[in-house]
């Protein structure tokens, strides 16, 4: 590290407290989310263990069904969204070549606000029983407190988190409008930014319909409203419109980032560039554009008529094209390259593979008719594990293998990293390709039992076996990360003859990322330093040598602040009162003047404080 | 939980561990020979649906044969070999391509959409006065269904009657959360929404039994409400709607006399029988376009022909007196439920409580219930 790394920044636990260093918080991101990963994953776990065989006894009905609400409110919104956050946080200032992001300190309170959020979500298992009506949370099912009876802890933490998530995507569209170094045009951003940018927005608009709702839940329970209360004039299926509003943008939340790492990873690896690279990048525009028109497809059993069934049916087909063309571009790139099969090139075929099958299941589901025989099946658990787990988790799992060196400074095994991936690649389709198979024949999702002769005992046991499997694959991973992080080897700045700007700094990177601030010529501008294109097309090495430089005497870094840990922790009092009325409004109080002190605290907070120039 | 082994057998009963075993049990996996398969259609809406599903399966099939293909076959040709790099030609695109990739699904996908329209406005068709047909009102309860035949004035719970051939018109509608009332072999599913009045269409070609179950989540036992399908002929479902139309007899002695005087004592709070004192009546209010409708309801399944049923608890449980004698002891110890929350004055029932009855009068409820067949 530089000399330049002087008072701003401390050190040991406070220095991680009161970071703004946007490397610093996706770190945290990263490792939170990997923890949350753990908890959901055991929640799997516990739910094939119930379904091995048929009237299983490990759990209980009240307990099978708080560990599946549990599982897919663990896996969305503590799992996939933080790692896409993660790498968000940690790349998109380094492919932009930036110091940070726009607002560092609105940064370290989305990251408070996750790990608060998420603690708030996981600590109801402790006090009396967790969420336990479904991540969708229906009305009016979830609306009524006596018997659904920890919904306040989804309602309000979910609000809770999107409150994180709305700043976070603030903080991405700003970054990526104000932060771009010189040259860095919006068609040269690497694709990965691109998609951060694009689920950005999509998360700015998604949200706000079901916090909306969220709200209308929580006043239904607890405040004596009648939203979803048909008997008194209010209207159940409004609930569905407005989460499948949120809830199909954020399908798209999901998988968009993992498909923009895929698009890094595939041409490094490939030492080609992108494929079609203005067709990848306008066909997640448009994924993200029509993902607002399709949500009714959660609902083609709801009851809406079949004019309106028959128009979802189409936009769903439709969204299946800009889909393809991904696809499609993918295999371009990979088509007469020079493939180095490493294991972030292996987890990025593999997203591929898996990816190809729940898009084809998602093509059935278009057929409405179709869909309601599958609605409410494993066949669409099937389906969306394929999109979710072998798409978004392969693709991050592809990131994490081929950022981890820029992070740590150290490679993971290679071997124990194919390793890895073949036993998550094989534990996976063991776990989810039978499903099909059972929700086809007749088993519906979120059933803590099933009958012997229904012709479900096969096919859940193979579905039980393969998801001790897959979580072997994932035991490995967490070895492999062990030991590269402790005694991997050093991987250099630029491990794999990489294409965008955080290949041209030291790995790890200092703390003020760029020494001077790049100018950008080209898209891929690091590979055109490194190499020119003979007569025949094909790659000539210029003799690339990173030039020497040294950190400006004077430069502008955000100086660390406690405010927003406190602000955040405010908010978890606040909204861990409002489960318990009456009395709990003391808390809430409470927790309200903490958060009034937080933001107020900060907005007083001196700018250049401590910063030494 | 012990309880649980009671839970109904459907077929066989071996629980195969053996790799051998399991291999076989791949075809049986496979086979349509099962009663709850929506690969299996037994009659004409479900094999219209059925159909679009082939069709577009194999398009997809193809597709992914094709995508998987070019995968396997692009890593498989232009990997780096020990030794043998081989430089990579530095492509960055080819707009025919792009239009020829995005064209081809946009064609594939055309010729899906049609017969999808055409095939979800088919579904949703009401019939024609000159169609006769049957019309069943279908109300999901937590956690059980019930069902009225307001053209023969009976009603029963849980297992469904129809004759074969004719078309059977479901009013769907929910006493408390959205259930979705789901025969894989007869039709797709479609939801009982509270407020709303929803429909969907049952023919069966030929008599058998069709098992199904509530397909959206509603609570603590969404597991346990199932629903069995039994479709006649003309002449058997003709014979059960009249002896559904029986009252159903009042014994004078012996110990379903005693169980008599125990059922209007207790279980009329909830429960209809013909000739017991009937439980508060609840009403419904539906909507569909601009028209509302009321509908009377049930709080618990009508017993006045208990007797007569394969299965209770939400057809989850085969009537046999071991079950029952369980189920009368303590039904959350076979199906969990959450009487504590019943409120019968408001009309929410959440499940039968136990009531702590001496082993003679639970005896004597058993014979009672077999009487009313």
């Amino acid at each position: 590290m530089t000399a330049v790394e002087t008072a701003p920044h401390r050190s040991g636990i406070w220095g991680w407290v009161t970071t703004t260093d946007h490397k610093k918080i996706g770190i945290m991101y990263g490792v939170t989310a990997i923890l949350f990963f753990l908890v959901g994953g055991i929640e799997a776990l516990l739910i094939r263990t119930q379904l091995a065989v048929p009237d299983g006894g490990v759990l209980s009905a009240d307990a099978y069904n708080q560990m599946f609400t549990m599982h897919a409110t663990t896996m969305v919104f503590l799992v996939v969204m933080p790692l896409a956050a993660a790498f968000a946080n940690y790349l998109l200032p380094l492919q932009l070549g930036a110091r940070d992001v726009a607002f560092p300190r609105l940064n370290a309170l989305s990251y408070w606000v996750f790990l608060f959020g998420g603690i708030f979500l996981t600590m109801s298992f402790f006090v009396g029983g967790s969420p336990d009506g479904g991540w969708f949370g229906y009305a009016p099912l979830s609306t009524q407190v006596g018997e659904v009876v920890r919904m306040d802890y989804w309602a309000l933490g979910l609000n809770f988190l999107g409150v994180g998530s709305i700043m976070s995507s603030v903080n991405f569209i700003a970054t990526v409008f104000t932060m771009r170094a010189p040259g860095m045009t919006l068609m040269r951003m690497p694709v990965f930014s691109w998609m951060i940018f694009v689920i950005s927005f999509l998360l700015l608009f998604s949200l706000p319909m079901v916090a909306v709702g969220l709200f209308q839940v929580y006043a239904d329970r607890r405040m004596g409203s009648v939203f979803f209360d048909a008997a008194s004039g209010g209207d159940p299926v409004l609930w569905q419109h407005l989460f499948w509003l949120f809830g199909h943008p954020e399908v798209y939340v999901l998988i968009l980032p993992a498909m923009g790492m895929v698009s890094e990873v595939l041409p490094t690896f490939a030492r080609k560039p992108l494929f079609g690279r203005s067709f990848v990048i306008f066909s997640g525009i448009a994924i993200g554009f029509m993902g607002f028109g399709v949500w009714a497809h959660h609902m083609f059993t709801t009851g809406l008529g079949p004019v309106a069934e028959a128009a979802f049916a189409l936009t769903t087909m439709l969204i299946a094209v800009p889909t393809g063309v991904k696809i499609f571009n993918w295999l371009g790139t990979i088509w007469g390259g020079s493939l180095r099969l490493n294991t972030p090139m292996l987890f990025s075929l593999g997203f591929i593979a898996l990816f190809v099958v729940g898009g084809l299941s998602g093509v059935t589901h278009a057929v409405a008719p179709a869909d309601t025989q599958q609605h409410d099946t494993y066949y669409v658990v099937a389906h969306f594990h394929y999109v979710l787990f072998g798409g978004a988790m392969f693709g991050i799992f592809a990131g994490i293998y081929y950022w981890f060196p820029k992070v740590t400074g150290r490679l993971l095994g290679e071997r124990l990293g194919k390793w890895n991936f073949w036993t998550m690649f094989v534990g996976m389709n063991l776990t989810f390709a039978p499903m099909h198979m059972l929700g086809l024949n007749g088993m519906p999702r979120r059933t803590y039992r099933y009958p012997e002769g229904l012709g479900f005992d096969l096919w859940n046991l193979v579905a039980t076996v393969g998801s001790f499997v897959l979580a072997l694959g994932v035991l490995l991973f967490l070895i492999n990360a062990w030991r590269g992080w402790r005694r991997g080897e050093t991987a250099g700045p630029d491990p794999w003859d990489g294409r965008t700007l955080e290949w041209t700094i030291p790995s790890p990177p200092p703390v003020h990322n760029f020494d001077e601030i790049p100018v950008v010529h080209a898209e891929d501008d690091f590979w055109h330093r490194k190499y020119g294109v003979d007569e025949e097309g094909h790659a000539v090495a210029l003799g690339y040598e990173a030039p020497a430089t040294s950190p400006p005497a004077d430069m502008h870094l955000p100086s660390p602040s406690y405010y927003p840990i406190l602000t955040a922790a405010g908010m978890f009092l606040t909204v861990t009162g409002l489960v318990y009325p009456p009395w709990g409004l003391l808390l809430t109080g409470a927790g309200a003047v903490v958060t009034l002190w937080g933001l107020f605290g900060w907005s007083m907070e001196p700018l250049t404080r401590g910063s030494g120039s | 939980m012990a309880g649980q082994r009671y839970i109904e057998r459907i077929g066989g009963r071996r629980r195969l561990l053996m790799l051998a075993v399991l291999l076989a049990l791949v075809a049986a996996g496979c086979s349509t020979e099962l009663p709850q398969n929506s690969l299996n259609p037994a009659g004409p809406e479900a094999r219209k649906i059925d159909s679009l599903f082939w069709l577009v399966f194999w398009i997809a099939a193809a597709v992914f044969f094709l995508v998987e293909g070019a995968l396997v076959y692009t890593a498989i040709r232009f990997r780096r070999r020990r030794n043998r790099d081989h430089p990579a030609k530095q492509v960055h695109g080819n707009l025919r391509l792009e239009i020829v990739w995005t064209l081809i699904p946009v064609v594939i996908l055309a010729a899906v959409a049609v017969p999808t329209v055409a095939t979800i406005f088919d579904l949703q068709r009401k019939p024609g006065p000159d169609e006769n047909a049957l019309i069943v009102d279908v109300i999901g309860h937590q956690w059980w269904w019930e069902f009225q035949y307001p053209e023969y004035g009976i009603e029963t719970a849980n297992e469904m009657h129809i004759p074969i051939g004719r078309t059977v018109y479901l009013n769907l509608l929910s006493a408390d959360v959205i259930h979705s009332f789901w025969v894989p072999q007869l039709n797709g599913k479609r939801d009982a929404v509270p407020g709303r009045l929803n429909n969907l269409i049952l023919i069966a070609d030929e008599p058998g039994v069709y098992l199904g179950q509530c397909a959206e989540f509603c609570g603590l036992a969404h597991a346990d409400m199932r629903h069995k399908v039994f479709a006649h002929t003309e002449e058997d479902f003709e014979a059960w709607v009249e002896a559904q139309q029986q009252p159903a007899p009042i014994p004078t002695d012996g110990p379903a006399a005693a169980g008599w005087e125990t059922f209007q004592v207790l279980c009329t709070a909830c429960h209809v029988a013909d000739g017991a004192t009937p439980p508060l009546s609840r009403q419904i209010t539906t909507t569909q376009g601009s028209e509302t409708r009321i509908y009377d309801v049930a709080l618990a399944p009508n017993l006045t022909h208990f007797g007569s049923r394969t299965t209770f608890g939400g057809a989850t449980f085969q009537n046999v007196e071991d079950h029952l004698r369980r189920w009368i002891r303590d039904p959350s110890v076979l199906k969990p439920m959450r009487p504590d929350l019943n409120d019968i004055a408001a009309g929410r029932i959440l499940g039968m409580p136990a009531f702590e009855l001496e082993e003679a009068e639970i005896e004597a409820l058993i014979a009672l219930l077999e009487l009313w067949r």
